[in-house]
């Protein structure tokens, strides 16, 4: 009983923080403190926020940017948990692949965006290629890690009971990453939205990094932080959403 | 299992060794682990080896299972009739943590193409076997380290092989599970006559369990003595470890496994 109210107080504590930031700002600002046209209150923002929705605006860049960022996240990272595992298992394709990665990862993304253009078009193409190749390294690293730290006794018992190069893999190497491979999923939805809505602001006209750098140019400066605020909303509701689903698939770990 | 009942005349693998050895690296900082091994064991046989830490007795039982190769030496295994040539049981148990126990039971059926409804039939008689039936469904993290060892030795079993390797399988149990697996061991081995190839450093559960017992030496390891248990089966493993004969025994095989102990000790030392 008391665990439970310790729960909630935890919970409460929790929210203490953002809420207790939104009201200084929110004072400060019908104090006088700090122009209002460039530096919105948290009401102001609220109530743009309901205009935009109401119009259908905010929903379409929305959708845009999710689409986006999921298409991304699926085309980087089922490669990146195939090839981790391969890696793991198979020296030379952990030769081969060893210095691409070292020689590629460390290249800011977003640099990459002309060529991607230059590819794919203005369209979507670009930016889940984008979204992609970013989410693809730290999968990759990750998942394997995850495989290279496999307790060699599952090794030793899947080899001394049969297994085949195709279940070892499908049954023992990719269940043994997958807590790692999940930790590499969680970062890769970071830097997803870090590069796409930064995508978003120079190449695009949709999305929600469009309605953020559009709204700054006409200095529709409240516009601009409904948009930053919805970047925040959907990285935490992702997040949440990627902890369930491991939770779901992971039933093994305490 | 319900093949072995089915025709009791038939006998585990046969098992014959002769001048093995197994080195590690080359040039100077090569190490002979093992060197000039000589054993056969017969059909049905439990065979218990002691020795000192680091004596190459693990290593021995993992050239048996196929884990790793001699640097010479030959070694036959005819498990002519068995579906499976030998099957482990590891020291920690090494059920994969991400099946349960049901799925860990029958996982040497599954990557040998068993039908399911066989596999199914199978996994619940060995499930039963170790009084692990209740548990079916829970992942070893949920279980207690006699219930994973009792896993183990159902994922071994289930397969039929015809040997059974096992590398000190209860040494990280506390005393009364101990015992207890024992038991449950000798009863099982008692019911399917397998060969029993079982690494153990503790002299008492040896003279529990095998019909001979092999004392090895320190590095590098060689067959120092190998010694007829004559207790006959089954066995009462409780009353067998209270009678004075067991203690008589306990003490003989002491003072030959003692001077390699004394031994490996000095060379740790240098």
């Amino acid at each position: 009983m008391s665990n439970m109210s310790d729960k909630t107080a935890e919970r409460l504590l929790y929210l203490v923080s953002p809420i207790g930031l939104l009201i200084v700002w929110q004072i400060l600002l019908m104090l006088g403190f700090g122009d209002r046209r460039f530096i919105p209150a948290p009401t102001d923002i609220a109530v743009r926020f309901v205009q935009l929705t109401m119009s259908g605006e905010l929903i379409t860049h929305t959708l845009v940017t999710l689409w986006r960022v999921f298409a991304g996240f699926i085309v980087g990272s089922v490669p990146a948990i195939a090839i981790g595992l391969l890696m793991a298992m198979f020296r030379p394709v952990r030769i081969f692949f060893d210095p691409l990665i070292a020689a590629i990862m460390p290249i800011p993304k977003v640099a990459l965006m002309p060529l991607l253009l230059l590819a794919f078009g203005f369209g979507d193409g670009s930016k889940i290629a984008l979204v992609a190749i970013a989410v693809f390294f730290p999968v990759i690293v990750n998942t394997y890690a995850g495989a290279a730290n496999i307790d060699k006794i599952y090794w030793d018992v899947a080899k001394n009971y049969g297994a085949s190069t195709w279940i070892m893999f499908t049954r023992i190497v990719f269940f043994g990453a997958l807590p790692l491979i999940f930790a590499g999923l969680r970062i890769s939805l970071a830097v997803a939205f870090v590069v796409l809505v930064a995508a978003e602001f120079v190449a695009s006209k949709t999305g929600i990094g469009y309605l953020i750098w559009n709204s700054w140019e006409l200095l529709q400066v409240d516009y601009m932080f409904v948009g930053i605020v919805v970047v925040g909303i959907l990285g935490l509701i992702t997040t949440v959403l990627i902890q369930e689903l491991e939770r779901l698939v992971i039933p093994w770990k305490q | 299992m319900s093949a072995s009942t089915d025709s009791p005349a038939r006998r585990g693998a046969a098992i014959k060794i002769a001048g093995l050895r197994k080195e590690y690296g080359s040039g100077p900082g090569r190490v002979m682990a093992l060197d000039n091994i000589d054993l056969t064991v017969t059909p049905g046989e439990f065979v218990c080896i002691v020795g000192p830490s680091g004596c190459g007795k693990s290593t021995l039982l993992r050239i048996l299972a196929g884990l790793d190769h001699a640097t010479s030496g030959t070694l036959t295994v005819d498990a002519a009739g068995w579906p499976v040539p030998n099957a482990m049981v590891f020291q920690e148990s090494g059920l994969f943590p991400w099946m349960n126990v049901e799925t860990n039971v029958g996982f040497g059926l599954m990557t040998r193409g068993i039908n399911a409804g066989e596999a199914a039939d199978r996994v619940d008689a060995a499930l039963k076997l170790v009084g692990l039936t209740r548990f079916r469904r829970h992942y070893p993290h949920q279980l207690s380290g006699g219930m994973r060892q009792r896993g183990a030795i159902a994922r071994a079993f289930v397969t039929d092989p015809g040997m059974l390797l096992m590398d000190e399988p209860f040494a990280a149990l506390d005393a009364q599970n101990r015992a207890i697996l024992q038991a449950e061991l000798t009863r099982i081995w008692d019911v399917t006559k397998k060969t029993v190839v079982y690494i153990t450093h503790s002299i008492e559960e040896a003279l529990l369990l095998g019909d001979r017992t092999v004392v090895m030496t320190a590095q590098p390891g060689r067959i120092k003595r190998i010694i007829d248990i004559p207790f006959p089966h089954p066995r009462d493993v409780i009353a067998l470890s209270g009678s004075a004969e067991f203690g008589e025994m306990k003490l003989a095989i002491w003072r030959i496994l003692e001077e390699e102990v004394q031994r490996a000790r000095a060379e740790l030392a240098l």
